[in-house]
C-alpha cells in the first residue's frame, strides 16, 4: 500500500473539492478500496474518508424509500420496507458475501465496486483496466467472465445490488462541483467500449448521495436469485433480477437484469417481451429464458454461464408464477 | 513386550477429552509464529518472480537499502539464478515495519531474460515443449505391474475404459508458512510454524553450516500445514541470514499468494484406465497409463491398483515436470487422486454389469478389516434402500443419490523419545520433542501420562514445540500419534516406577504392592495416599526420567471407508454434499473427541478437493491466477456435510494414526454418488458446475 493522507470531510459539499483533482479515492465501506490500495491497483495521494457524512446514512421513507449511499448491505437486506415493497433488493443484499462484509460494505460502494477479474485484481498484470493494453481473459482463463457486451475488456459486473435496484427502478443522486443530478441507474453503469477505467458514469468529482426507489404498484412482483460456486462466500458468477408488473395473472410489464455475465448489469427487454401480455406458463417462461441468452458470446471457458443463465431466469420466473 | 490396559481398565485414555489447550486458543492466548515478537524484531518482505522461467540478469537494490527504515536487504536468495517458476525467491528486505519492507521489495530493479515455459502438463509432454531443466527430460517413465495382464483381459467378459483428471490443490493452511529468527552470538532460535521442529533445526543447520546444537526451533502452536511443512523452507533460511545481516530478529511470514505458489502442492494426474472383469464382478485385469505434474519437484506420483488386488495389473507412470512450485507431501499423497479413478472405474464396472457396486467392491477388496467396514457404513446409510434406485433415475431437476469409496494408510511411526519430570509439590511435567499439526498433540500426551500414573489429564503439563526437548519426528505420514503415545506410556511408567519406590520405601513395603489410581497411590494392605503426599516423599529432590517408544503399544496399516450422499441441480450443475459416512480404522484410540475432529477435518479437506479447490495456471505468462483465497475456493460453512464418524477401533493393535486416511476417499464417493444421481459421470476434478452442466448436456 503506498502511503496516503486520509481526509474526512463532515459536509458533502466539501467532498467534490478533494476529489475532482482525481487525486483522490472515496473510502466507505473499505471492503473492496483497501484490497486495491494493498494490492498497489489503486495508489491514491488522497482517501476520502466519508463516514461522518450523516445525510448519506439511512433509509427513509419518500414517494417511495431513499436510501443513503452509506446505508450497509446489512441494514438494505434487514429493513422491512425492503423486505415488503422490495424483495429482489433485499434478496441481493442478502445474498452479498459475508455477514461481516454485510456489515461494513455500503450501497453506494457496492454500486461502485470494480470489477473482480483476476487479472484486473493482481498487480503482475497491466491489463486494459488499468490504462495497459491488453485483455489477458480473451485468450487467458475466463470461466468467470463475460457472455455478454465484452470487448475490449470481459470483466463482469460484480454487483449483486445493482441488477435487482435497476430492475426496480431506482434512480441516483449524485453530488458533484456542478451541484446535484438524478441519473436511472439503468444509464448510471458503462460498458468497456464506452469507459474503460471506470464501470460508470460518475465524473472524477462526482460521488452518489442517495438511492431513490419509486413507490411500486400493488400488482409488482420481483425476486433475485444468484448462483455461487461457493455458497459461503463468493460472488455471483450468475444472478437475475426480476420486476414484473402483473394485470391479474398476466404480465403487463417489467424489467430483467442479469448480473454476473456482462461488464454492467446487463438488461433484457428481450426477455420481458416475450413475457407481455401472458400468464407465467412454463412456454413463456422458456421463451423469455431463451430470448434472455440469445446473443450471447461465450469465451473458452464460461458457455456454461449461458445454460446456467437461462436455467436460473426460468427458475426465478416459476417462482413468480 | 509393552501394551495397553484394556479400554475397561482405563479412564483417560480412550474417553472423549476436550483439547487441554483449547481455551488457550479460542481467546488468542495461544501464540502461533505469527504472533511472536521478540524485543527489536523486524519484518521481512520477499521479491519473488514474475515470470515462470527466466535467467536473473542483475538485482540492483540501491534504491532499497537507501529507504529510511530498511536495515537488510539480500540480493543472494537464488541458488542459481534459473527461475524455474513464478513465484520463486530472488531478493529479500527486512525492514522496521512491514509497509516499509513492502515499500522497499517494490523499489528493487531486477533484470531479467526471459525463457518459455510450460506449466500444465498437458503443454510440459508436447514433444519439442520447452524444457524445465536444461539438462533433463520433462518426462519421466517409469512401469510397474505383476501377473499376466493379456490372459487377464483375454479371460474378461467385460471391459470398461476410462479417462479421468485430477486438478493442483495447494496446501492452504489457517497460518501461511513462516519463521522469525533471532541470534545470541552465534546462537540461532528459530519459531517456525512447522510441522518438524527437529526437522526444521537439522535442515537448518545444514542450510546455514553451522553446528544443530546451536539451533533451536520453536512452534508452540500452529495453523496447519498438510505435509508442506516437514522442513525449513527457504524462508526460513532467509529469515536467519536476514536477521544476521539486520543484527536483530526478523520475522518472515509468507503471503497468502506466496503460500500457494511456493510452498508446495498435491499434484495433478491425468489417468487413463482399462479393467476388465467377469460377468459376476471379479476383475481380472486392470492396466493404466498415468501422468502427474509435480512443478519443478518433477513427481506426482499415482499408486495405482489402489487398494485393490488384482490377479493382473500393470502402470505405465510418467512423472512430469512443469514450471510451477514443487508439489509437496499432502495428506495421503498420490492416494486421493489414485482413489478417484480407481473408485470410479470399479463403481463403472458394477453398473455396467447390472450388479450391486458394494457387492463388486466386497468381492474385490481382500482386506479383512475393510470387508467389515464396508457393510458396517452401507447399514449406516441405508445402501440396501438407495441401491434400489438406478442411476439418474430421480423425477425433477434436483436429484439424490449416494456412493462409496475406500481408504487405506500404512502409518505406523517409531523413534519418540520424551523427558517427565514429577515435582515434590505433585506437578507432573512432560517434554517431547513432537509438534501439535492441529491435532491436539497436548491432549494425547496429558491423557496417555495421566493414565498411567493414575491423575485427571489436567494434571500433567504436556511441553512440546521445541528442539531442545527429546527428539520426536516430523508430524508428517499420520504418525504422530503412533510414535509419541508409546513413548509417553513408557516414559510415565518409569517416572511411576520411581516414585513407587520412593512410597515403597517410606513404607517399608515392596513397589509391586502398589497401585496409582484416581489421584491415589494405594497399597494392598489398604493404606493409602493421596498424589501430592507420595510427592512430597521426595523432599528436596524431583523425580527426572526419560523414555522412549517401544514395540507393541502402536500399529500400522489402515482401512476405512466412506458412504457420500449428494444432491444435483441439474439446472445449475451445483453439487451439494448432503451427508458423509465414515468408517474409519483408528486403533486404540487415545481421545474419540480429537479422533472424531480429525475424521471430520480430513472429509472437510475432501468435499473441498471434491467440489471447489484447483490451482489456476495461465499457460501463457505462466503464473497462478487465482493465488488468494477468493478465487481459490476452499469449502466453508456452509458447504460443510453432515458427517457421520463410525470410529472402527480395534484397541489390541495398540495407536495408530488417523489424520491422513479419511481424506482420501471422499472425492470418489462424491463423484459416484453423483453418477449414482444423475447416471452421469464426472471423470476431472473438481466437479463444478461447468464441468457437471457439460457432463449433462453431452450425456
Amino acid at each position: 500500500m503506498r502511503a496516503f493522507d486520509l481526509v474526512s470531510p463532515t459536509r458533502l459539499q466539501d467532498v467534490s473539492s478533494l476529489l475532482e483533482d482525481g487525486k483522490g479515492q472515496i473510502l466507505a465501506g473499505g471492503t473492496d478500496l483497501l484490497d486495491r490500495l494493498k494490492e498497489r491497483i489503486d495508489q491514491p495521494e488522497r482517501v476520502v474518508d466519508i463516514n461522518g457524512l450523516r445525510e448519506l446514512h439511512g433509509i427513509t421513507n419518500g414517494v417511495g424509500l431513499s436510501l443513503g449511499s452509506l446505508t450497509t448491505i446489512a441494514d438494505v437486506a434487514e429493513d422491512g420496507r425492503v423486505r415488503d415493497a422490495y424483495t429482489a433488493l433485499a434478496e441481493a443484499a442478502a445474498s452479498v458475501a459475508t455477514p461481516q462484509l454485510r456489515n461494513m460494505g455500503t450501497l453506494g460502494g457496492n454500486l461502485c465496486q470494480r470489477p473482480r477479474c483476476w487479472y484486473y485484481r493482481s498487480n503482475d498484470y497491466p491489463c486494459l483496466k488499468k490504462g495497459g493494453h491488453e485483455c489477458y481473459a480473451v485468450s487467458g482463463r475466463n470461466k468467470y467472465h463475460a457472455i455478454f457486451g465484452g470487448g475490449p475488456s470481459y470483466i463482469v459486473h460484480p454487483s449483486d445490488t445493482a441488477p435487482a435496484l435497476i430492475a426496480l427502478g431506482a434512480e441516483l443522486e449524485i453530488h458533484g462541483a456542478q451541484g446535484e443530478r438524478m441519473l436511472a441507474l439503468a444509464d448510471f453503469f458503462q460498458g468497456p467500449r464506452e469507459n474503460l477505467l471506470s464501470e460508470n458514469a460518475l465524473g472524477l468529482d462526482e460521488l452518489i448521495a442517495r438511492i431513490y426507489l419509486p413507490k411500486p404498484k400493488a400488482s409488482t412482483r420481483s425476486t433475485f436469485l444468484k448462483f455461487r460456486e461457493k455458497q459461503s462466500l463468493d460472488f455471483a458468477v450468475s444472478s437475475v433480477a426480476v420486476a414484473l408488473e402483473m394485470d391479474g395473472e398476466s404480465v403487463r410489464d417489467g424489467r430483467i437484469v442479469l448480473g454476473g455475465v456482462a461488464p454492467i448489469p446487463w438488461s433484457v427487454p428481450a426477455a420481458v417481451e416475450q413475457l407481455q401480455g401472458r400468464t407465467l406458463s412454463s412456454a413463456a417462461i422458456d421463451d423469455a429464458a431463451a430470448a434472455a441468452v440469445e446473443g450471447a458470446r461465450p469465451l473458452d471457458e464460461n458457455g456454461f454461464k449461458v445454460t446456467l443463465t437461462r436455467n436460473l431466469l426460468r427458475r426465478a420466473l416459476q417462482q413468480l408464477a | 513386550m509393552a501394551s495397553w490396559k484394556p479400554y475397561t481398565e482405563m479412564t483417560v485414555v480412550g474417553s472423549r477429552q476436550p483439547r487441554i489447550d483449547g481455551p488457550e486458543k479460542v481467546t488468542g492466548r495461544a501464540k502461533y509464529t505469527w504472533d511472536q515478537r521478540p524485543p527489536g524484531m523486524l519484518y521481512g518482505a520477499l521479491l519473488t518472480s514474475p515470470y515462470a522461467a527466466a535467467k536473473l540478469i542483475s538485482i540492483d537494490a540501491t534504491k532499497a537499502r537507501a529507504l529510511v527504515g530498511v536495515h537488510a536487504v539480500l540480493t543472494d536468495v537464488h541458488p542459481t539464478g534459473n527461475v524455474r517458476f513464478a513465484g520463486e525467491y530472488v531478493a529479500a528486505v527486512a525492514a522496521v515495519d512491514k509497509q516499509v519492507a513492502l515499500d522497499a521489495v517494490a523499489l528493487i530493479e531486477v533484470k531479467w531474460n526471459e525463457r518459455s515455459h510450460v506449466v500444465t502438463l498437458w503443454d510440459a509432454i508436447e514433444e519439442g515443449a520447452p524444457r524445465v531443466f536444461a539438462d533433463q527430460e520433462n518426462v519421466k517413465e517409469n512401469d510397474r505391474g505383476e501377473g499376466d495382464v493379456e490372459a487377464g483381459f483375454a479371460e474378461a467378459e467385460q471391459i470398461v475404459e476410462a479417462e479421468f483428471f485430477t486438478q493442483v490443490q495447494t496446501h492452504s493452511p489457517l497460518e501461511t508458512h513462516g519463521s522469525v529468527a533471532a541470534w545470541e552470538g552465534d546462537e540461532l532460535t528459530v519459531w517456525d510454524s512447522t510441522q518438524a521442529v527437529h526437522g526444521v533445526r537439522e535442515g537448518l543447520a545444514k542450510a546455514l553450516e553451522m553446528p544443530a546444537n546451536k539451533v533451536r526451533v520453536i512452534c508452540q502452536h500452529m495453523g496447519g500445514g498438510f505435509g508442506a511443512k516437514l522442513g525449513p523452507g527457504a524462508y526460513t533460511v532467509i529469515a536467519a541470514k536476514l536477521a544476521q545481516a539486520a543484527a536483530a530478529p526478523v520475522q518472515l511470514m509468507l503471503s497468502r499468494k506466496d503460500q500457494h505458489l511456493s510452498v508446495g502442492n498435491r499434484p495433478d494426474s491425468w489417468q487413463k484406465l482399462k479393467l476388465g472383469a467377469t460377468k459376476d464382478g471379479r476383475c481380472t485385469a486392470f492396466e493404466c497409463t498415468t501422468w502427474g505434474s509435480g512443478g519443478i519437484g518433477g513427481r506426482g506420483g499415482v499408486p495405482q491398483p489402489y487398494v485393490y488386488q488384482f490377479p493382473a495389473w500393470k502402470q505405465k507412470h510418467h512423472n512430469v515436470a512443469t514450471n510451477t512450485g514443487g508439489a509437496r507431501a499432502f495428506r495421503a499423497p498420490g492416494r486421493p487422486q489414485a482413489c478417484f479413478a480407481m473408485e470410479q472405474i470399479i463403481d463403472e464396472m458394477a453398473w455396467t454389469l447390472g450388479l450391486d457396486p458394494l457387492e463388486v467392491r466386497l468381492l474385490n477388496d481382500g482386506n479383512e478389516t475393510r470387508q467389515a467396514q464396508w457393510k458396517i457404513g452401507a447399514e449406516r446409510i441405508d445402501w440396501q434402500r438407495w441401491r434400489q434406485r438406478q442411476p439418474g433415475a430421480g423425477a425433477g431437476p434436483i436429484k439424490r443419490g449416494v456412493g462409496m469409496g475406500a481408504s487405506i494408510w500404512f502409518t505406523g511411526g517409531r523413534g519418540t523419545k520424551a523427558q517427565m519430570d514429577i515435582l515434590s509439590d505433585g506437578t507432573v511435567e512432560v517434554r517431547c520433542g513432537t509438534q501439535d499439526i492441529g491435532t491436539g498433540t497436548r491432549t494425547l500426551i496429558a491423557a496417555v501420562a495421566a493414565e498411567e500414573l493414575g491423575l485427571p489429564i489436567e494434571a500433567v503439563q504436556a511441553r512440546i514445540g521445541d528442539s531442545n526437548f527429546p527428539f520426536s519426528g516430523g508430524s508428517g505420514g499420520s504418525t504422530t500419534a503412533p510414535s509419541v503415545a508409546p513413548a509417553i506410556k513408557v516414559t510415565a511408567e518409569n517416572g511411576k516406577a520411581e516414585l513407587a519406590a520412593v512410597v515403597a520405601r517410606h513404607l517399608g513395603i515392596a513397589t509391586t504392592e502398589l497401585t496409582f489410581d484416581g489421584g491415589t497411590v494405594r497399597t494392598a494392605s489398604g493404606q493409602s495416599l493421596s498424589w501430592r503426599e507420595a510427592c512430597a516423599l521426595l523432599g528436596a529432590t524431583t523425580i527426572s526420567v526419560q523414555g522412549e517408544w517401544q514395540e507393541g503399544l502402536s500399529g500400522s496399516n489402515v482401512a476405512g471407508c466412506q458412504f457420500a450422499e449428494v444432491e444435483v441441480d441439474t439446472e445449475t450443475g451445483r453439487i451439494d454434499v448432503i451427508k458423509v459416512v465414515a468408517v474409519a480404522d483408528c486403533g486404540l484410540i487415545v481421545d474419540r473427541l480429537t479422533t472424531e475432529s480429525q475424521v471430520n477435518g480430513a472429509i472437510i479437506q475432501g468435499v473441498s478437493y471434491a467440489l471447489l479447490e484447483e490451482r489456476v495456471m495461465d499457460a501463457d505468462t505462466g503464473r497462478m491466477v487465482n493465488a488468494d483465497f477468493e478465487n481459490y475456493k476452499i469449502l466453508g460453512a456452509l458447504e460443510v456435510p453432515e458427517i457421520d464418524v463410525i470410529l472402527y477401533d480395534q484397541p489390541e493393535r495398540g495407536v495408530i494414526g488417523i489424520g491422513e486416511p479419511p481424506t482420501i476417499p471422499t472425492s470418489a464417493a462424491v463423484a459416484n454418488a453423483v453418477f449414482h444421481a444423475t447416471g452421469v459421470r464426472l471423470r476431472e476434478l473438481p466437479m463444478t458446475p461447468d464441468k457437471v452442466l457439460a457432463a449433462l448436456e453431452e450425456a
